[in-house]
């Protein structure tokens, strides 16, 4: 296993989650460090230095949140949040102050590992960076800025739609929030441009999804952003 | 006299709701015990101490606030044993005074709190200040705390008896009680023959020795001395007598029922209407009758100095204090106002002053009391005769106002208007007769008249006679005069300029008055209409001081109670009208005794500003703060009324604005209770199944002992993990509706494409629909946005989804389209299953239907509800109904425009 030298640090106070979590991921051949407090939590990823870091947002001491702004303080490590579905304004929150991603409690297994995989993927990104992905069957180099379907034919992307779609790709999986989005493939002058941002998204499911009204790569994450799962990603929610 | 007789015997039920309203209030005051003498030395502290004595003895709980020994030997005796309070500490000009210390009698909570000395009056410059100008004051929030107090008081400070007193002794009391408080409390008389009390006095019982000689000579002749006890003996009768009444006013049988006496007094700005306002007190608890004091605002008056305005003020708060009610009319004539009020108010009686006007004046002008007698031919009037005692009033000295001001420059205009006759007159002179040049100057002199006022008016109609006396008449450019008929000339001339300066000053000061006071009822209109419109205490206030500054030209706080009761500026949003100096300690005693402070009320009046409380209907519901530039703008009764329904108006909108926010909150407790309770009736069930399948499923798994095929442990897992899906979306479900049935979700709107959140939707349902029905999304792109907190549509939709997938067979078709409409994007959910179930498919909807009863579907309605409450939160609207070709649709319509905010 190629992923046996990563180290993951889980930051949650319930026992039984900690040890469930333990479970699936050492399963898949990560080795996973415990913190059952925020305090803990600073300690751990200052003595471990965890390649990511997953998150409870509701913790005995101290809020979540401020683990996420304490480890930003000194870290670029991935960070993943467990939140509850009905904790909407947490999330967004979480996301601003510097986590990466969430995954929603109760988790299932399959999303769970995709996220961790992704976050990891990110965090090695530029050191083995992979000019190709493939989304459904359709593929992208990112390098040669072009793009083909099953059959080898090119796909015409604008060069907007392609800065869009290097830009979710480069997301990893991971969620990218809308901010993110407009700052990097439009600049800071047209940050508010959401409809703008709203028209190309359609136009690039329109060329990569199947069936455009029910995407299963470029999803919308509801008040958040987009999300691109790409090959070996693109795993159902069941 | 107004008072007939009626018919029946039955109590006036107004009447008796008044008795048992002050009887209430009675009871749940303190009890006032007065130990009431003619004079000093009649021994009134050693009769209440030898009753504290007594009662002490007898297991009451009294205790000594304070008593004045004025080194009487024998009555210090009386005090050991006696528990004292310790006594306040007060510095004044450099000396430590010993005073009564409020404070410590309302925390020792006593059964009887002995006060000695009720007229006693507090050193309101002293340091720490006194909450009290008088100690009756005191007195009165003790009683008001519901303590019992004993206390000692001479009639000669009784407020009503006061000039009475000065015309036997010669001596006027400063130092008043206000009828009202004797009039609650009980009388002691403490009664001692002139005699014994003189010899007492030589015996050196009452005053130190050196002092008696004085006393003697001043105070204690002994004519005085009879005098006043018989004013002592007369006032305790007439107490017995009215408590005889009180009792017969409640037997019906006893005597026909009188309708209560009304009568009005008018007052005017001389020294004689305080007298009258005694004279009326006294009257009125002769007659047992209500009495009206009225002030006519004249052109005469407005033209009074400061001091006499002032003066006017001091009269009409006696009379408030004294119980009568208060009003200021205006008018040209004080005489018509007081008989269209009295017509008004059904008054039959009018008490006037004799006047007092001398010289020449008396000719051509008659007084009020004559056109009453002339002009009110349905009143009885009473004419006062002047008894000239000088006054005691102390009359509020607000610093100087600055004075009207002379307008030199009318007398410039003044002087050009005869310059101006002159030219006219000298280009009329060749032609015209004399006569006809008079004419233009006496149009002069009418014009002068008609707008300078009567000083330059008169100066014109010298500078006129002069001129044409001058230039125009025989021997010209001199000022002798050949013909004596010129002489009628000029005095006619001066005459007209003088009457019509006259009444063109009256109307204007008339219509001043009139304007000022529409001004007046137009300030509090428009603050009433401001308010009216307006949501939110914050907003009110805003709103209520501004309105306040501007109308009393003054600088003005809010204070609002926090949760704790204590009072809390409101920030203001103008600086410039701001009072942050305001005192809270001040505000907060206002708001728990409810009772107005500072500026020209009872309670420290001393200080710089008015504190009025915002009275609601059963409480204070905060405190309005006014800092006056000019005193005299809260000083005047008038002003101060207007103040008091500012007040008024702005408490009714707070209360208005409390009530409706608790309504609100008890709509949300109500809902969420009924909430609660449906819930845990109907989840209950829900929970059930998947935890006996869990907990069974897991026993299983754990069970070492047990050997299982691989294939059956998955089959296991498999169902552990499909039932806790299950559970914990009902949870979360669950949580979601008491979240909108407490009304507290916010909503974090954005423009959102529906596409987006339909593909979001499907996305998350995923498998469960996907896998066995037929999904096609017909949403075009030329569809509106819509302004939605995407998180929570997208769960609406997910519910409605899920509900599809639960209820209808694999293979169903469902279809999603949506059409733009005013407003709002009607987004429709359809399938061609087995339909809604029979029944209104509104109840569908409503919190926690279920569609089947034995559904043995998991969670079922709970969706459609939440799907419901996120729609309208939105202010949309969720239907659902039967298509006529069979299956379901669900009609959701989000809005495509951004609130009003």
């Amino acid at each position: 296993m190629t992923d046996s030298m990563f180290r993951l640090l889980v930051v949650e106070d319930d026992a039984d989650i900690r040890r469930v979590l333990r479970t699936l991921l050492e399963a898949q051949g990560y080795r996973v460090v415990e913190a059952g407090t925020a305090e803990r939590a600073v300690i751990e990823a200052r003595s471990h230095k965890p390649d990511a870091v997953l998150v409870d947002l509701g913790l005995p001491d101290r809020d979540g949140q401020t683990v996420i702004r304490d480890l930003r303080a000194f870290s670029t490590v991935p960070i993943l949040v467990l939140s509850a579905r009905t904790m909407d304004a947490e999330k967004v929150q979480a996301l601003d102050g510097g986590a990466d991603d969430y995954v929603t409690k109760p988790f299932n297994a399959g999303e769970l590992l995709a996220r961790v995989r992704a976050a990891l993927r990110r965090n090695a990104q530029s050191s083995r960076q992979s000019h190709v992905v493939r989304i459904g069957r359709i593929t992208v180099d990112l390098a040669a800025r072009e793009a083909r379907d099953g059959d080898g034919n090119g796909l015409h992307l604008t060069p907007l739609e392609f800065r869009l779609l290097a830009c979710l790709i480069r997301g990893h999986g991971l969620v990218v929030t809308r901010d993110q989005i407009l700052q990097e493939v439009w600049g800071p002058d047209r940050i508010d441009d959401t409809r703008g941002l709203r028209a190309y998204v359609r136009a690039l499911r329109q060329k990569l999804e199947p069936d455009p009204g029910q995407p299963r790569y470029l999803l919308t994450e509801p008040g958040l952003g987009y999300r691109l799962l790409v090959q070996d990603d693109a795993i159902g929610t069941h | 006299m107004g008072s007939c007789v009626t018919e029946d015997l039955r109590p006036d039920p107004d009447q008796l709701l008044a008795e048992v309203q002050r009887d209430e209030k009675r009871a749940r005051r303190g009890r006032l015990r007065i130990f009431f003498g003619a004079t000093a030395g009649v021994g009134k502290t050693y009769s209440m101490l030898e009753a504290a004595r007594t009662a002490r003895a007898a297991g009451e709980d009294v205790v000594v606030g304070y008593v004045e020994l004025h080194g009487r030997a024998e009555t210090e005796r009386l005090l050991e044993g006696l528990e004292q309070l310790p006594l306040a500490s007060l510095r004044y000009r450099g000396m430590t005074r010993r005073e009564f210390d409020l404070d410590a009698a309302l925390r020792r909570r006593a059964g009887i709190t002995l006060v000695d000395e009720l007229a006693h009056s507090n050193v309101l410059e002293g340091e720490p200040a006194p909450r009290h100008a008088k100690r009756w004051q005191d007195v009165e929030e003790m009683l008001e705390a519901g303590l019992d107090v004993w206390t000692t008081l001479n009639v000669q400070h009784i407020e009503s008896l006061n000039d009475l007193v000065a015309g036997i002794t010669g001596v006027r009391q400063q130092e008043t009680v206000p009828d009202r408080v004797v009039a609650e409390a009980e009388l002691e008389l403490i009664d001692l023959p002139p005699d014994d009390l003189l010899a007492r006095l030589k015996a050196g019982k009452v005053y130190v020795p050196e002092q008696v000689a004085a006393a003697l000579e001043r105070y204690f002749r002994k004519p005085n001395l009879i005098a006043l006890r018989e004013l002592a003996l007369r006032q305790t009768a007439d107490r017995v007598d009215a408590a005889a009444r009180e009792y017969m006013a409640r037997e019906p049988t006893s005597r026909p029922w009188l309708a209560r006496d009304r009568f009005i007094v008018g007052v005017g700005p001389d020294e004689q209407s305080e007298e009258l306002v005694r004279f009326g007190k006294r009257f009125a608890d002769a007659l047992d009758a209500e009495w009206i004091v009225v002030s006519v605002e004249t052109p005469d008056l407005l033209r009074l100095s400061d001091e006499r305005r002032n003066q006017r003020i001091a009269v009409l708060r006696l009379a408030e204090s004294l119980g009568a009610e208060t009003v200021t009319l205006d008018g040209p004539s004080a005489a018509a106002a007081l008989l269209q009020y009295a017509r008004t108010r059904n008054v039959t009686r009018i008490v006037v002053g004799r006047p007092t006007r001398r010289g020449v004046r008396r000719l051509w002008r008659r007084s009020t009391a004559d056109e009453l007698l002339h002009f009110g031919s349905d009143v009885d009037v009473s004419v006062i005769a002047p008894r000239a005692n000088g006054s005691a009033l102390p009359i509020a000295r607000a610093e100087k106002l600055e004075p009207p001001g002379i307008k030199w420059e009318r007398f410039g205009y003044a002087s050009l208007v005869t310059l101006a006759c002159t030219g006219v007159a000298a280009l009329m002179d060749p032609f015209f007769s004399a006569a006809n040049l008079v004419m233009v100057y006496l149009l002069g002199a009418a014009i002068a008249g008609l707008r300078y006022g009567r000083a330059p008016a008169a100066l014109t109609a010298v500078l006129n006679i002069a001129c044409f006396n001058f230039f125009f008449i025989e021997p010209r450019l001199t000022f002798a005069v050949s013909d004596v008929q010129y002489v009628v000339t000029f005095a006619v001339m001066l005459l007209v300029a003088l009457t019509i300066a006259t009444l063109m000053a009256n109307v204007r000061m008339q219509t001043r008055v009139a304007g000022a006071r529409e001004r007046r009822t137009a300030l509090l209109y428009r603050m009433s209409r401001e308010l009216a419109g307006t949501r939110g205490a914050q907003n009110l206030v805003h709103i209520a001081v501004r309105h306040v500054a501007e109308s009393f030209t003054s600088r003005v706080a809010v204070l609002l109670p926090d949760e704790r009761g204590k009072l809390q500026f409101v920030p203001s949003t103008d600086d410039a009208v701001a009072y942050r100096d305001a005192d809270p300690s001040i505000a907060q005693w206002v708001f728990d005794h409810v009772q107005p402070a500072g500026l020209g009320t009872d309670a420290l009046p001393g200080t710089a500003a008015i504190y009025l409380p915002l009275a609601g209907a059963e409480r204070a519901l905060g405190v309005l703060a006014v800092l006056p530039t000019n005193k005299r703008r809260v000083l005047l009764p008038e002003q101060r009324h207007l103040l008091e329904a500012f007040a008024g108006q702005t408490a009714l909108a707070l209360e208005r604005a409390q009530l409706a926010a608790e309504a609100e909150a008890s709509r949300i407790a109500a809902e969420t209770e009924s909430v609660r309770n449906t819930l845990l009736a109907s989840i209950s069930h829900d929970l059930r199944t998947p935890l006996a399948v869990i907990s069974g499923a897991s026993t299983v798994l754990a069970d070492r002992h047990m050997t299982l095929a691989p294939e059956a442990r998955a089959e296991l897992a498999e169902s552990i993990a499909a039932r806790a899906r299950d559970m914990s979306n009902l949870v979360a479900n669950v949580l979601d509706l008491m979240r909108f049935a407490s009304g507290r979700v916010p909503l974090r709107r954005d423009w959102e494409s529906i596409d987006d959140l339909v593909g979001a939707a499907l996305y998350k349902v995923g498998a469960k629909l996907g896998g066995h029905h037929h999904v096609q999304v017909h949403l075009t792109p030329d569809l509106p946005l819509v302004h939605v907190d995407a998180a929570l549509v997208t769960q609406a939709l997910v519910n409605v989804l899920e509900n599809a997938a639960k209820h209808t067979p694999p293979g169903t078709r469902v279809e999603i389209a949506a059409a733009p409409e005013p407003e709002f994007l009607r987004l429709v959910i359809e399938d061609d299953g087995p339909g809604l179930p029979p029944g209104d498919p509104e109840l569908l909807l409503a919190k926690f239907e279920r569609g089947r009863s034995e559904s043995g579907v998991p969670g079922a309605g709970l969706g459609l509800a939440i799907c419901r409450a996120i729609v309208e939160a939105h202010g949309g609207r969720v239907r659902a109904s039967n298509r006529d070709t069979g299956g379901a649709r669900f009609e959701l319509s989000l809005p495509t425009r951004a609130p009003a905010s």
